[in-house]
């Protein structure tokens, strides 16, 4: 296929028409990368229990909902359940010493037995056919983005409101600075647990979410969730410092890191429509978080590396000459 | 207010990496009592400071502070009643924090944390008092992030937090060690300061002999795990660094060769 013929069959009405669901996506999503956000900045652990806590969080408001709860009782079931699983990684990680990357995925493992169980063996469910209780719905993209905001909007109130209590910044000195922490009599060990409860809470919730606007949930939903969520944190703390530079308070940051999840969303949809395989797109997403999380550390080699050195060193041998 | 009873702690027993860090160590203070530590390295001061403060329990003796048997408490719980600066000041302070914040946190040392808000605006103008008598200018400052202070800066406010909630016992450990002379000495002037305005009952390692003898009213040198000398009243007052030597020499029978405390003035 010439260029010109693949250019000719893009057509910018198609692209146009996905962005409202690739925003309603992107909200669903940024209430994640704001769980992840928690764990991978304030307490600095790549969290993998999210992969399966956010599955979860989508198995049991679908199980519930079929069982006849109204659709917010589901929505609080599955926020706890996601709890609870960071629960889990948090004990593993600090009352049993196990390396916290390791705990994190011990327990997303053993979820995806769990997330079967809670779905009586099928690998996904569907809501009722027609199900009208549903919170958000790719039916109605209008009102997905409208909820979907309002919901990131309250947890954003909410978390910058708990970071700024005496126990959230607590939580925040255990990321900061493990000696200081215990011995201005912080008990770092519960703050870990906390921390990866709420992030969960959070993943499970946004989970929840994203089963209601496809109307169903599917046991591997939640894989690769973590490298979204982090392509969201990254992106949309870049994009922050670029627009507010110095300015970017803790308030900033969460808001930015919502919106990472819409552009991470918008991004995914353009590459689509310029024709990417849809398979080739954890890939893609893993690319772009490799290099985005390579940049500062090359930028900071750049200044101070060897091949620099050496370079320097010649040149001011030959001006010696 | 310190009972250190008989305390003892290997490290790594049974391994070829074996070594008795503390071995057997009995300490009282009285209240009011700011004792200076030197020895060796490898000597037990920090090792003497950690068991104090609980970063792990010991083998064997008893810990008792202020009347309550601590011996079984850990570092986060035991913190309610010490204040303490570490040899690195790094280690002392929340770099992505800001300086209020930092504050705030000593300031609930040993309470429970609640869902409060975490620094009320009546605190801050206390701060603010707290932090001009550094004389570092650092009242101005309440909301810069403490990664973007020196070292020095750092240190000193890690002596205020320390000494924010009145700690039962104030823990210095080799706390001027990593500053520049200057710097130094003034953390060191603050320290004598904060101590003697509150009364504080303080312990001081440093390797500098002549700091051990200008500062407290109690010297103690620690050698092999165990304390060799404790020097207090007229006699420390009257002390030379060529006659704690002599001292060292008689007791432990052998030169103290440590070229850092000899050569450090």
């Amino acid at each position: 296929m010439s260029f010109a013929t693949y250019f000719a069959s893009l057509n910018p009405m198609n692209l146009l028409s996905s962005m409202p669901g690739a925003v309603a996506q992107g909200l669903i999503w940024g209430i994640m990368a704001l769980g992840v956000y928690i764990t991978f900045r304030m307490l600095d652990i790549a969290d993998l229990t999210v992969d399966g806590s956010f599955t979860t969080g989508g198995a049991v408001t679908v199980m519930l909902k079929l069982a006849g709860l109204p659709m917010w009782e589901c929505m609080i079931v599955a926020l706890l359940a996601g709890a609870v699983a960071g629960l889990i990684t948090g004990i593993l990680h600090t009352k049993l010493g196990i390396p916290a990357i390791l705990s994190g995925i011990l327990t997303q493992i053993a979820l995806y037995s769990v997330n079967l169980r809670i779905m009586s063996g099928a690998a996904n469910k569907s809501f009722t056919y027609g199900e009208k209780d549903l919170f958000v719905t790719l039916g109605n993209t209008t009102l997905s983005i409208i909820v979907g905001g309002a919901f990131t909007l309250v947890i954003i109130v909410l978390l910058y409101w708990y970071f700024g209590t005496e126990q959230g910044s607590a939580l925040r000195a255990t990321g900061s600075n493990h000696a200081m922490s215990s011995a201005q009599g912080i008990n770092i060990n519960n703050m870990k647990i906390i921390g990866l409860a709420l992030s969960n809470a959070l993943v499970a919730l946004s989970g929840s979410l994203l089963s209601q606007y496809q109307q169903f949930a599917d046991v591997n939903m939640g894989r690769g969730a973590i490298v979204i969520g982090l392509a969201a944190v990254i992106i949309g703390e870049v994009i922050g410092l670029a627009i507010l530079g110095k300015h970017l308070n803790f308030l900033g940051r969460l808001i930015f890191v919502a919106l990472g999840g819409v552009i991470y969303y918008i991004v995914i949809s353009i590459v689509l429509w310029l024709k990417l395989e849809s398979n080739d797109l954890k890939l893609f997403t893993a690319i772009i978080v490799a290099l985005f999380l390579a940049v500062p550390y090359l930028k900071k080699q750049s200044k101070n590396s060897f091949r620099k050195a050496k370079k320097k060193g010649e040149m001011s041998d030959v001006a010696g000459k | 207010m310190l009972q250190v009873n008989n305390i003892s702690k290997t490290f790594n027993p049974g391994t070829i990496n074996e070594k008795k860090a503390l071995n057997g160590v009995s300490l009282h203070l009285n209240p009011g009592d700011f004792v200076t530590i030197i020895g060796g390295n490898g000597a037990g001061k920090s090792t003497l400071m950690n068991a104090i403060t609980g970063v792990w329990p010991v083998d064997e003796g008893s810990i008792i502070l202020d009347g309550a048997n601590v011996t079984g408490m850990p570092e986060y719980k035991r913190a309610k009643y010490i204040g303490r600066v570490f040899q690195d000041p790094m280690m002392g302070t929340a770099p992505d924090m800001e300086i209020v914040e930092n504050l705030a946190l000593a300031y609930r040392r040993g309470k429970g944390r609640t869902l409060k808000w975490g620094v009320t605006a009546k605190e801050k103008e206390f701060y603010k008092k707290r932090l001009s008598i550094l004389g570092l200018g650092l009242e101005d400052r309440l909301t810069a992030k403490v990664g973007l202070l020196s070292g020095g800066q750092r240190q000193a406010l890690t002596l205020l937090m320390a000494s924010l909630q009145i700690p039962k016992l104030l823990l210095l450990d080799e706390h001027t060690a990593a500053l520049d002379p200057a710097t130094a000495a003034k953390v060191l002037r603050i320290s004598d300061e904060i101590i003697t305005a509150d009364n504080l009952t303080a312990m001081m390692i440093t390797h500098n002999m002549q700091d051990a003898i200008n500062h407290g009213n109690r010297l103690i040198m620690m050698h092999e795990g165990k304390i060799i000398l404790d020097i207090q009243g007229e006699e420390k007052k009257n002390l030379t660094v060529e006659n704690l030597l002599q001292k060292f020499r008689d007791v432990s029978g052998e030169k103290l060769e440590n070229d850092r405390m000899l050569l450090s003035d």
